[in-house]
């Protein structure tokens, strides 16, 4: 008689895994990070190498210390330091970078318990760390195919600058990953048509940037194109423990990430605030998820004054 | 009989420290450690106080009458607060404007009033005084060892003395307040790595016996759950 396995749910079950979705990160990611490297040269192939180097090899130390599975194959710690890397100018020391990522693995995702179970988008927050501690290395920029140093990105640059061309191909300062809004939004595209993220958020994001920047009568070209968004938006807000279940936990999370960026930009002291406005964001994910969790099927709505 | 008196004075060292061990008095503690010796100055600072409240409260302990024991007690401490501030600001006044509010503010410094509520308040007046001694040399131990680490990592160096400032630009991260609850949190772990090595109980829940709006939060969250299971 054959052996009949009895297990508890769920019983359907999906191929995809981990180290797939994250492999997908990592190609749509490659356009611009390969962009990155011609803009900038060698010095940015470099920091994206330790980045990545960094941030896998603290990842196999802090298991190995405590004596947990290897988790490294999942490919999660390399998309996290590719991203860091890649929002990184060019210009910092590469052990700022190694910091960075040390940062990012250990403190932001290991501490709290692995994958899935960070509070916070790790290279977000370690970027925010970075940029705290170092904040002179941290917003100096180069331009373009060049030597010369600049501290103004797009965002801070006089209007008219740059030409629309110029900012939607990336010819134009700012960190290692975030110049070419063409290659970010062609690698968006191929993980929304691969269903790894859904387009909510990134559209949430830049939209309501695009439109409180306009209604604000800012240029809207250099806050969309010029800045970290694109990079933010469709890479990093979307990151799946640190972002809404439902769709409309992800329009909340999204119009507010695009609120939150305006105001920094508009009132702040900072000309960028999309790290920020993530890290906040991603602070009140839970909120976000409990109250748009969907009611089952059936089930009576319960209201708040009952409690 | 000496072991005793000297239980009472180590009492507060290690085994119930009231940073790492009672988690009290931790906005100072995050407050004021961005330097070695400012962590030095406030910790002293409370001791003295410390030391002279549980005095004078062990004297009069059998006087202060129990329902108006509390208003009674912050009296005394901020009588003795007010006269270390004075020897600060006359004789140490770099310390005075390194520590600013946080001086005047040790009035509220719960370590003081816990151990006037829990000790001092139940026990004569020599274990009392050492206690008060234990208590705050535990404190000014760990802040000066929170204000040695955020000083060394924040600004390279060391009691003002610059060791790595030269060499590698610190990370200003350790001398903001994230980076205080950083270390704050590091030495908690530690602490509790090294309680339950030895078998004691590890730090979890931040003293919920002792909160005074403990009974409300309970409530709040019985209500919670009842909600939660309607649904």
């Amino acid at each position: 008689m054959e052996k009949l396995t009895v297990s508890s749910s769920p019983h359907l079950r999906h191929s995809d895994t981990t180290a797939g979705i994250m492999l997908d990160v990592i190609i749509a990611l490659c356009p611009a990070a390969i962009y990155g490297c011609i803009l900038f040269g060698l010095k940015a192939a470099a920091i994206l190498l330790v980045c990545v180097v960094t941030a896998v090899l603290a990842e196999f130390l802090w298991n190995k210390a405590l004596k947990k599975p290897n988790s490294i194959g999942d490919f999660s710690a390399v998309v996290t330091g590719l991203l860091l890397g890649m929002n990184l100018p060019s210009t910092v020391p590469l052990w700022v970078a190694a910091i960075g990522s040390v940062v990012a693995i250990i403190v932001v995702k290991q501490m709290f318990g692995g994958i899935g179970h960070n509070f916070a988008n790790p290279a977000i927050a370690a970027r925010i760390v970075l940029l705290v501690s170092f904040p002179g290395k941290m917003t100096s920029f180069l331009e373009p195919v060049s030597d010369t140093v600049t501290s103004a990105t797009p965002l801070a640059a006089e209007a008219g600058t740059y030409s629309a061309k110029m900012l939607f191909f990336g010819m134009h300062s700012g960190s290692i990953g975030e110049t070419s809004a063409f290659l970010l939004l062609v690698g968006g595209a191929y993980l929304i048509i691969r269903r790894v993220i859904s387009p909510i958020i990134p559209l949430c994001f830049i939209g309501t940037v695009g439109i409180l920047t306009l209604v604000s009568g800012g240029d809207i070209l250099s806050a969309i194109f010029g800045g970290g968004i694109m990079l933010g938006a469709v890479f990093m807000a979307t990151d799946y423990s640190t972002s809404p279940i439902t769709a409309k936990g992800k329009l909340i999370f999204g119009i507010g990430c695009g609120l939150i960026t305006f105001i920094i930009r508009k009132f702040g002291a900072m000309p960028e605030g999309v790290s920020y406005a993530i890290l906040l964001m991603n602070i009140l994910v839970p909120y976000i998820n409990r109250f748009t969790l969907n009611r089952p099927f059936g089930k009576r709505k319960v209201g708040r004054h009952h409690a | 009989m000496k072991n005793k008196y000297l239980g009472y004075f180590t009492n507060g060292l290690i085994k119930e420290n009231p940073v790492l061990r009672l988690v009290l008095g931790t906005c100072p503690t995050l407050a004021i450690t961005t330097a070695a010796i400012n962590g030095i100055g406030m910790g002293l600072s409370a001791t003295m106080v410390l030391v002279c409240s549980n005095l004078a409260i062990s004297l009069l302990r059998n006087i202060i009458p129990d329902k108006v024991r509390i208003p009674a007690y912050i009296t005394i401490i901020a009588g003795f607060v007010s006269v270390v501030q004075m020897l600060v600001k006359a004789f140490l006044p770099s310390v005075d404007s390194a520590l600013g509010i946080y001086l005047p503010l040790i009035v509220v410094n719960c370590i003081i009033l816990a151990r006037a509520e829990m000790f001092a308040s139940k026990n004569s007046v020599l274990p009392s005084v050492l206690d008060g001694l234990g208590m705050g040399i535990g404190f000014t131990a760990v802040l000066t060892l929170m204000g040695m680490i955020r000083e060394f990592l924040g600004a390279g160096s060391l009691f003002g003395i610059t060791v790595t400032a030269n060499h590698i630009s610190p990370m200003i991260i350790f001398l903001l307040p994230p980076g205080g609850f950083f270390v704050f949190g590091m030495l908690v772990a530690a602490s509790n790595a090294i309680a339950k090595k030895n078998g004691k109980k590890a730090v979890e829940h931040l003293g919920c016996e002792s909160c005074p709006s403990r009974a409300a939060c309970e409530k709040i969250t019985e209500n919670k759950e009842e909600s939660s299971n309607e649904q």
